[in-house]
């Protein structure tokens, strides 16, 4: 059963250095407070996965919280580079990292495959390209058809961290707009943590409404605002201002810095 | 500045645009990046196609945006959209099977049999520049009924050898995508600023079939990085009306 936690505590509890640490959340949802409390908290030699490491996976890389990197789009929509994240791979800076790196649909089976405790999800994917040579990529053969399909490793973080819209003192959690690969996410890890918009006392159910059981989560943390600048649908939008703005503060690393300093570590 | 606007003549950028979203005129469904992919296809529905079916890869379908988004998971798609679905089902039970009938994609380079790039440039261990990566595109370009390249008509991105091959267009040529069971037809045009190329039918190689506004083939030649074939039945693309450009221009003001 899911412990009402506050977010410093859910983290300084739950996540260790060296750990393989999820943070889901499909451009909506974000938990970008969560990200924020492993860099404050100093978290080091985390695997980072996440399928799009957005700005705050480049926060966390430049922030020298990864050791390595699992992902399969590392931009900033519809802006461009993440900054961080180029650093990190191209110059080694803050230090160097490893990268693993996928298509969507084979993250995507990866955690589903993850969640149903299977070895390996299966699909249609990855043939005829480069990605193979430099990914933990396999050919399986249908034992019904003989068709060759493409094998990718489940993904079993030791933890994983979502933000909803809401839970209630159980714990149980309710999302709902773009669900991304949350649920899967959370059923994949080892451990769990959801930060939340509000906790109620009870949950109303919610036209496409996605509700995760509080049995299944470690740790639920109110933390209001807590997807910013990416949204919780319904409580807050997406503030596509600071995803431009992002651009500018990112690409030097002493504004980096200053940035972080000001805005993160406080 | 109204008179410029008002103005008739519009930008090779507009035409690339517009020629893009004349694509889309009697396609089902289409399936879209953000940038100007996004823009063609919000302007197909205003204009050519009001049932066309916008489908992003955050997991909204049939969203129906009145501004261009940013990114592919802005609010405003999933709020429009008739079904919203998470990533697993997008990848496995809408694009995998084939369900989208057009693909809308980018990339930073691109070959001569529209295999694309968008991982490194340079050697992978040590890139000259790290670009995104795959996301959805090698399975959208394998299994959706058709691909359509938007790129800009550039040296650096056209060119003779990709630094990494990402997604596989035609491979290296007419059979490879036969020989590699993909499902859709793959790329049947790519849309850039200076014209439009397609697939030749029997070796798949692209060819310039048609140019926008002014722009001769030599221009479009030189600005390709392999010695670029030009189809005996070049055409002169249609500049677009005012219908078109009214509508595109208003929804890049909004």
């Amino acid at each position: 059963m899911a412990e009402l936690a506050s977010l410093e505590e859910a983290i300084s509890e739950l996540l260790r250095d060296g750990d393989s640490v999820a943070l889901e959340g499909f451009t909506h949802l974000i938990p970008f407070a969560a990200g924020h409390e492993v860099i404050r908290q100093g978290r080091r030699d985390l695997e980072l996965i996440r399928m799009t490491p957005d700005i705050v996976f480049d926060q966390m890389i430049g922030a020298g919280c990864a050791r390595r990197l699992v992902f399969s789009y590392g931009g900033n929509p519809g802006v461009g580079s993440l900054h961080r994240f180029r650093d990190a791979i191209e110059n080694g800076w803050p230090h160097p990292i490893e990268i693993e790196e996928h298509s969507h649909a084979g993250m995507a089976n990866r955690y589903a495959a993850g969640a149903a405790d299977l070895p390996f999800g299966v699909l249609r994917g990855y043939v005829g390209t480069d990605l193979p040579q430099h990914s933990n990529v396999k050919t399986i053969r249908c034992p019904f058809t003989g068709e060759e399909l493409a094998a990718v490793a489940a993904l079993r973080p030791d933890v994983a961290i979502v933000h909803a819209q809401e839970a209630d003192r159980r714990g149980n959690v309710q999302l709902w707009g773009i669900p991304g690969v949350q649920k899967e996410a959370v059923l994949a890890s080892k451990c769990a943590i959801v930060t939340v918009e509000r906790i109620v006392d009870e949950l109303e159910p919610h036209a496409g409404g996605l509700i995760i059981p509080g049995w299944v989560i470690d740790a639920v943390a109110e933390a209001p605002g807590g997807s910013q600048p990416s949204y919780s649908m319904d409580v807050s939008d997406r503030d596509n201002d600071f995803y431009r703005a992002w651009d500018g503060i990112s690409r030097d690393r002493e504004t980096f810095n200053a940035w972080m300093k000001e805005h993160v570590a406080a | 500045m109204t008179g410029l606007h008002n103005s008739v003549t519009a930008a090779r950028g507009e035409i690339q645009t517009v020629v893009a979203a004349r694509r889309l005129s009697s396609a089902r469904s289409v399936f879209i990046g953000v940038g100007r992919p996004s823009t063609a296809a919000i302007l197909a529905r205003t204009v050519h196609n009001p049932a066309l079916v916008l489908v992003y890869e955050s997991g909204t379908i049939g969203a129906k945006p009145t501004r261009i988004p940013l990114s592919i998971g802005d609010g405003e798609l999933a709020a429009t959209a008739d079904s919203i679905v998470s990533v697993p089902e997008m990848f496995n039970y809408w694009i995998q099977p084939g369900r989208i009938d057009v693909a809308f994609l980018g990339a930073a380079q691109i070959d001569r049999f529209a295999n694309l790039n968008s991982t490194v440039i340079g050697d992978y261990e040590h890139p000259k520049a790290r670009l995104p990566g795959a996301g959805g595109a090698p399975e959208i370009a394998a299994n959706c009924g058709e691909v359509v390249v938007i790129a800009p008509h550039d040296p650096r991105t056209f060119v003779e050898h990709l630094d990494f091959c990402t997604t596989i267009g035609h491979g290296a040529g007419a059979g490879t995508r036969e020989r590699l069971g993909f499902r859709g037809a793959g790329p049947t045009a790519v849309i850039t600023d200076m014209g439009v190329l397609e697939p030749d039918p029997v070796t798949k190689e692209l060819v310039l079939t048609q140019v926008h506004d002014d722009v001769n083939a030599s221009d479009v030649w030189e600005r390709t990085g392999w010695d670029l074939h030009v189809s005996d039945a070049l055409v002169r693309t249609d500049p677009p009306n005012e219908e078109e450009l009214s509508a595109l221009r208003e929804l890049v003001a909004r």
